[in-house]
């Protein structure tokens, strides 16, 4: 077996505050290969917080691991400088809501050049050749027009496909999708989530996806994990699911709306603090 | 929004910093129709403040045209020649209808009309002003810029004692301390006014800009001494107006600096100076224009004492002098014109605004 | 905000003691209010901190450089400048004070009525506001003391007339807010009269941003009156008026340099506190200042 592409062992990040310090991510360990693997939790679980960690995109929190290593480097002690060409080129991420993530005053098509231009160091003419291409590959039917629209001009489905465009371009290793569906409309979730599927698939790219929706990432991912109150609670592979032990995994399943099933009111899964408590085969 | 109603923070310009559609402004005819009434009811109201005003001054402009020594059938001739017999309500439609035929008055002092006057001395202050302009932007804008970037730690703190220094100090002051210092003791800069008296009126026209104006003439030596007459005085009044510059272009950067794209440009690995410059500066280019805009107004209040101080001949210091002996029709028209150079930079920057920004094409 | 406002005090000292002790926290408004304190400790107690009395001519110790008897050197008539600086902190205090009473009153009743009456009037009301906004402050003020003539009083009464736009504009802001509550919809349910609610119910809500922002325009009043004085068109010889200082003494400027440093220097610096002061009120009323996310 191969080296896992991402090796996190007792990550935590710590939020200092005036009123004593957050502990967003509480003692995580979990190991990456080129697999889809889906992390789950309610909002504030600390799912989007290590997401961000892994990047080293939050410059207020306090980061500490026994390991977290990226391809053998190690995350924690990598100087800035190389840590800016692990972004973007090795490790990227696709953000939640393209009316926020994509700049408002650029051409979609320069920001999506802008990776090439600066990882790949293409010429101008390159980078435009490549996008294009990259902008065909997520199925955006008129790249040569699309390129030149402003942010406002587009929809959230192809906003996002553009940034699924933009984070894929300079062929990372490892993606990271922050809820890369949450914020569009139900009809071209499906849409946007094959298109990422297939290219992840097809180029072999380790994808870490996080999500509140446990449906979205049954279907879609090999792994998943079970994050609740800053820890990972349950780790099992996504076809085992419905075998799930963790109480708070069993309260999220039963929580899901369901075709055919009792019209009752869903269940609001209540909070208990042994929760917290690990269950199942830890990595 | 003007020089003292002008926006305290990022917020004031930019109710929703994040709204991607929200702002759609078209050129409607309503909305420019409704635009060129309430310019007129502004003008209206400007040329109603200066005749109070002008009404209010206790020289009696009679004595001043005919001399304390006329007989009191001059005094009633030139008095109902200025139509004061008549009615307040009368004379202001006469004076507005005077004002808009062209006619601004006669001045005292050197007998030819006001405007006349006023246009002669206008390019050097515009010269004035535009240096200062240009010095006050780049400055404020590269430390608003630096300033933000490092939020709450020691550059931010100096650039705001900086910037702070140059708000409180009292410009006509500083412009004193300047010349002693820096043309009394050092001798790096021209003393007062536009050009060593040696190269006095060497140079006249086209554009009454002397920097230009010497240039095209090719007088490299009138060029040189203009420029080092005006780089104190300009200087001055950069510094003075980087204050506010500094201020708002480092709460813009703030607002943008915590827009969800700017962890997108990170994310691509892009370096620190390009995430600053290359996306979150051209985000805040449209709202800079504004401000750069109405400070560019606000110099002509600085110019008013700093050509005071350097002697410089232009519009404050015609205004100064006329203030002093008393000439109605020039103080007045030189306030409206501030009223209406205002007002045109107001239009102006809303104007670029719609131009420069794509989101309200 | 649905409280009924019973004790006036409350409302107006609460948020007001709040941001002071905000102010006192950061170093920068801290020293801007301790200097705004110095100012008026001196100010009071000018006469027993001036060594000279500030209008004694003695023409045989003219334009004397600072040291040996004079802190400050002395002027062209042989007047202490260090004593006169320490007189002058009365004219600028009265300044402040003046300009204050004159300008929170007109603006917070121009700006109260017109929000909460609405209609043509407030229409007409913020129409003049906009047309004295449409002016720098320094002109619109020279071109009022040119017609009232020049003279301290007539300074003070110009710059008010400059100054109270904005407040108006914000009164006016803050009435539109107010004017929706319950409590002043239970006030005119109780069948009190216009005047009463403007009076009793709004103007205690408006007052605290009024006074801020009095606050924050001080530092440009300073300056103003300042350049007033300089013009020769503010505070008249022999007052010892810094602005004034500073005008009779550029005559002397190239062989005599105290005569303009340190006037200049007690206005940069009284105007330098209030910038202070107001660039911490700021901070402290803009929410979004405080979580900045600040670049790695």
């Amino acid at each position: 077996m191969t080296a896992p592409l991402l090796d996190l062992r007792g990550l935590s990040v710590l939020y200092p505050g005036e009123h004593g310090a957050t502990l967003a991510v509480d003692n995580v360990s979990f190991t990456l290969r080129r697999e889809k693997l889906g992390i789950v939790g309610e909002s504030g679980s600390g799912k989007s917080t290590l997401g961000r960690a892994l990047l080293r995109l939050l410059p207020q929190a306090r980061i500490t691991a026994e390991r977290m290593t990226f391809d053998g480097m190690d995350l924690l002690s990598l100087p800035e400088r190389a840590m800016r060409h692990l972004r973007g080129r090795r490790m990227s991420m696709i953000l939640q809501d393209p009316k926020f993530s994509l700049n408002p005053i650029r051409r979609v098509g320069d920001q999506v050049a802008e990776a090439c231009r600066i990882h790949l160091r293409c010429s101008r003419a390159e980078a435009r050749e490549r996008s294009l291409a990259m902008l065909e590959a997520v199925q955006i039917a008129d790249p040569r027009r699309v390129y030149h629209l402003y942010p406002h001009e587009v929809s959230g489905g192809m906003g996002q496909r553009i940034m699924i465009a933009m984070m894929l371009l300079p062929e990372p290793d490892l993606v990271i999708a922050d809820e890369p569906t949450s914020a569009l409309d139900v009809t071209v979730r499906l849409q946007v989530l094959r298109i990422l599927d297939r290219l992840v698939t097809e180029r072999g790219i380790g994808l870490l996806m996080i999500s509140h929706d446990l449906n979205l990432v049954r279907n879609f991912c090999d792994r998943v994990l079970i994050m609740y109150a800053g820890r990972v609670v349950e780790s099992l592979p996504a076809a085992d699911l419905e075998r799930a032990r963790h109480p708070y995994t069993q309260a999220l399943l039963a929580a899901q709306p369901r075709i055919g099933g009792d019209r009752s009111p869903l269940k609001v899964p209540e909070r208990r603090a042994d929760w917290k408590e690990p269950i199942g085969p830890q990595p | 929004m003007t020089a003292q109603d002008a926006p305290e923070t990022a917020s004031d310009i930019s109710a929703n910093p994040t709204g991607h559609r929200q702002r759609r402004l078209r050129l409607r005819p309503g909305r420019i129709l409704g635009q060129v009434i309430s310019i007129a009811v502004t003008l209206f109201g400007l040329l109603l403040l200066t005749f109070v005003i002008g009404r209010m001054m206790p020289v009696d402009p009679v004595r001043a045209i005919v001399g304390e020594d006329a007989s009191p059938d001059t005094y009633m001739q030139v008095y109902r020649q200025l139509g004061l017999d008549r009615p307040l309500w009368e004379q202001f439609l006469i004076y507005v209808g005077d004002v808009l035929r062209g006619d601004f008055g006669t001045s005292i002092r050197t007998g030819r009309p006001v405007i006349e006057d006023i246009l002669a001395v206008m390019p050097a202050t515009i010269e004035l002003a535009t240096f200062a302009i240009l010095i006050g932007a780049g400055l404020g804008i590269t430390l608003g810029v630096v300033a933000a970037a490092n939020k709450d730690r020691w550059p931010d703190h100096l650039i705001r004692i900086v910037s702070l220094l140059g708000h409180s100090m009292p410009i006509f002051w500083t412009g004193m301390i300047g010349l002693i210092l820096f043309y009394a003791v050092l001798g790096w800069v021209g003393g007062s006014g536009r050009v060593s008296d040696f190269y006095l009126g060497l140079v006249e026209g086209p554009t009454g800009l002397l920097l230009i104006d010497s240039l095209l003439a090719g007088e490299m030596e009138v060029f040189r001494s203009a420029l080092r007459h005006l780089v104190l005085p300009a200087s001055i009044l950069g510094y003075a107006s980087a204050a506010y510059i500094t201020r708002m272009t480092r709460s813009f950067m703030l607002d943008q600096l915590n827009q969800e794209y700017i962890t997108t440009a990170r994310v691509k690995g892009l370096s620190r100076s390009r995430t600053i410059w290359g996306h979150a500066f051209v985000n805040i280019r449209v709202q800079l224009v504004t401000i750069v805009a109405l400070t560019y107004g606000g110099l002509l209040e600085g110019a008013v004492l700093i050509e005071t101080v350097f002697a410089w001949p232009g519009f404050g210091q015609y205004l100064t002098n006329n203030l002093m002996i008393g000439d109605m029709s020039a103080v007045m028209t030189c306030v409206l014109l501030v009223g209406v150079i205002f007002i045109t930079l107001n239009l102006l920057s809303d104007v670029l605004y719609r131009v420069f920004d794509p989101r309200t094409r | 905000m649905t409280a009924l406002p019973r004790s006036t005090g409350l409302p107006l000292l609460r948020p007001l003691g709040n941001i002071l002790r905000a102010l006192l926290r950061n170093p920068p408004s801290a020293f801007g209010l301790t200097i705004i304190g110095l100012l008026l400790l001196i100010a009071l107690f000018a006469p027993l901190l001036a060594t000279h009395d500030p209008h004694a001519v003695d023409l045989d110790n003219t334009l004397r450089p600072p040291g040996g008897g004079h802190l400050f050197g002395t002027d062209e008539l042989g007047r202490d400048i260090y004593s006169r600086l320490v007189f002058g902190t009365r004219i600028t205090l009265r300044i402040i004070a003046l300009v204050t009473v004159i300008v929170g009153p007109i603006g917070l009743i121009i700006g109260t009525a017109s929000g909460y009456v609405g209609g043509l009037f407030d229409r007409i009301m913020m129409r003049i506001t906009d047309i004295f906004l449409s002016f720098p402050a320094l002109i619109l003020s020279l071109a009022f003391v040119a017609a009232l003539g020049p003279s301290l009083n007539n300074a003070i009464i110009a710059i008010a007339l400059t100054s109270w736009p904005p407040i108006a504009r914000l009164a006016r802001a803050e009435t539109l807010t107010f004017r929706a509550t319950d409590y002043v919809a239970a006030a005119r349910l109780q069948g009190a009269s216009t005047l009463r609610i403007i009076v009793r119910s709004i103007m205690p809500m408006c007052l605290p941003s009024v006074v801020i922002r009095l606050t924050l325009n001080m530092a440009t009043v300073i300056l103003t009156a300042a350049g007033l004085g300089f013009l020769g068109l503010g505070a008249q010889p022999p007052l010892p008026e810094w602005g004034a200082m500073i005008a009779t003494g550029r005559r002397y400027m190239i062989d005599s340099w105290w005569l303009v440093t340190f006037p200049g220097l007690a206005i940069l610096l009284v105007s330098l506190a209030f910038n202070l002061v107001g660039d911490g009120l700021r901070d402290a009323l803009d929410p979004r200042q405080m979580t900045g996310r600040a670049m790695p």
